[in-house]
């Protein structure tokens, strides 16, 4: 379990995320949701260390993550994945390459163990056959999940994505989210996705923590967020034509 | 400003801290370093021989038009241009060129991983980034660019040499004459020295500012821009401080 106790984060003068009080619970897909510059991107990069708070803890199984030593650091990092908003594959490398690259630096298994995982993880996202393409040979969606592959081939305890559905189709969406669910569940991870994709609230959101303007300002699951009263929730959630006419006939 | 050059400073002996670390795998390492060696070494070839064949052919022929009156020894060519070489043009102008060349090559590399957020995902992974991408790049070059200006002399030799035969400003003896008299080991010491220096500051700097990169294409084209002419500046001033000692 990841739990957040009154974090604050600045940048210069302006305060981005303000006393913020949530947890992502172990086994289960935890959203984070709120509109673009709300400050979810800036919660992940503060979960993963890639920024720290001024103010609050961020607490992996009760302990305080930026109290660690670098090395406590790097060995609870071994244990996280992290699916990028652009997939952040390496470029110069093949899939098979990207996703044999965390158990190459991280683990000292053979290349056949490794090989033997990098297709397991390859078939898992249905990539298998793909070993051998660049990422730029990969469409939008294709991508994604080698990013996918790549997080959860060291069989991370943790997951973070940050906006996996954005720039894809509605249907490759939902094949994203359902592989996320499924990951999640099989290997009990404790995945954060921070997204802004309402197909994912609904069908995925075990948990959701709803970001406003820095602040956390609702908590709930995907069977209440539609029927909530929160004004600045349903500001959100119902924003596009879509879901208010949806709304309206139901 | 100056508040800002001092931030700069300090960032980049901070960054080199990050940089000479002990790499986490020493095989992933130097799988790294040889595939460095080779684009750097290899893939700058050509391009320093073409360049060192013409600089030699022109100091060559520029010289030997300086060189009209009787009373000027006619090995005096094959030695003043072997001088030139050696000392200055070579270790200077091809380092310069180098910075174009490779020194780009770095900042665009590592800037579009930070662009793309390729090195988030090594931080992610709990990986150095900044050792783990920028020192088979400083390694190499310290290695590889000594190497490219020792061939690059040759080649300018060898162009000046062309250009003998070509042109008969002076007879072919006379200029393998020249080049070697008065030779002293010490040159040798103190261009490779230099060069070692300007290969360091070379790939340093230009993945320094790669590596900083806050922001999109835009600011990968600053940076490079940066890169490029940042370098160039403190190798020459580099050129001066090493020539007053070492000379």
């Amino acid at each position: 379990m990841i739990e957040l106790k009154n974090v604050s984060k600045y940048f210069g003068e302006r305060q981005v995320l303000k006393n913020i009080n949530t947890e992502f619970v172990q086994g289960k897909v935890n959203l984070i949701i709120g509109r673009s510059g709300s400050g979810k991107t800036v919660m992940v990069k503060n979960l993963i260390g890639l920024l720290s708070p001024e103010e609050g803890e961020i607490l992996y199984n009760g302990r305080n993550f930026n109290l660690f030593t670098d090395k406590e650091k790097q060995e609870i990092r071994s244990e996280m994945g992290m699916v990028f908003q652009g997939s952040a594959l390496f470029d110069s490398m093949t899939i098979e390459e990207n996703v044999m690259f965390p158990l190459t630096m991280l683990t000292s298994q053979s290349y056949s163990e490794k090989i033997d995982r990098v297709n397991f993880c390859l078939e898992r996202v249905d990539l298998k056959g793909f070993n051998n393409l660049y990422p730029a040979e990969l469409s939008g969606g294709m991508m994604k999940r080698a990013a996918i592959a790549r997080a959860i081939a060291c069989n991370p305890k943790y997951l973070f994505c940050d906006e996996p559905n954005s720039g894809l189709d509605p249907k490759t969406s939902l094949l994203i989210d359902e592989l996320i669910y499924e990951i999640t569940h099989e290997f009990d991870i404790t995945t954060v996705v921070n997204t802004h994709d309402m197909n994912s609230v609904i069908t995925i959101g075990e948990t959701i923590s709803f970001i406003y303007e820095g602040t956390l300002a609702w908590r709930g699951n995907k069977d209440n967020v539609l029927t909530s009263d929160n004004e600045k929730l349903n500001g959100f959630i119902f924003a596009q034509p879509l879901t208010q006419r949806i709304r309206e006939l139901s | 400003m100056i508040k800002n050059f001092l931030e700069i400073i300090g960032e980049y002996f901070i960054f080199l801290g990050k940089v000479f670390t002990k790499p986490s795998k020493i095989s992933e390492f130097s799988r790294k370093l040889v595939d460095e060696m080779n684009a750097m070494g290899i893939g700058s070839l050509l391009i320093v021989c073409i360049v060192a064949v013409c600089m030699g052919s022109v100091i060559t022929t520029q010289t030997a038009l300086q060189m009209e009156s009787p009373w000027i020894p006619r090995w005096t060519l094959g030695f003043t241009v072997r001088t030139s070489v050696v000392m200055e043009l070579c270790p200077t102008i091809i380092t310069l060129l180098l910075v174009g060349n490779l020194g780009s090559r770095i900042t665009s590399e590592i800037g579009s991983m930070r662009v793309t957020e390729q090195i988030d995902a090594l931080e992610v992974m709990g990986i150095n980034s900044a050792s783990y991408l920028v020192l088979p790049k400083i390694v190499s070059a310290v290695i590889v660019i000594p190497m490219l200006i020792i061939i690059s002399i040759f080649f300018a030799l060898i162009g000046g040499y062309i250009t003998v035969i070509i042109t008969h400003v002076s007879s072919p003896y006379e200029y393998l004459d020249g080049l070697t008299a008065f030779f002293r080991m010490y040159d040798l010491v103190y261009v490779l020295t230099k060069t070692t220096i300007f290969a360091f500051i070379l790939s340093s700097v230009a993945a320094f500012y790669g590596y900083r990169i806050e922001g999109g294409a835009l600011e990968l084209g600053k940076a490079n821009v940066n890169g490029i002419v940042v370098s160039s500046f403190i190798i020459l001033v580099l050129n001066l401080v090493i020539t007053s000692i070492m000379l």
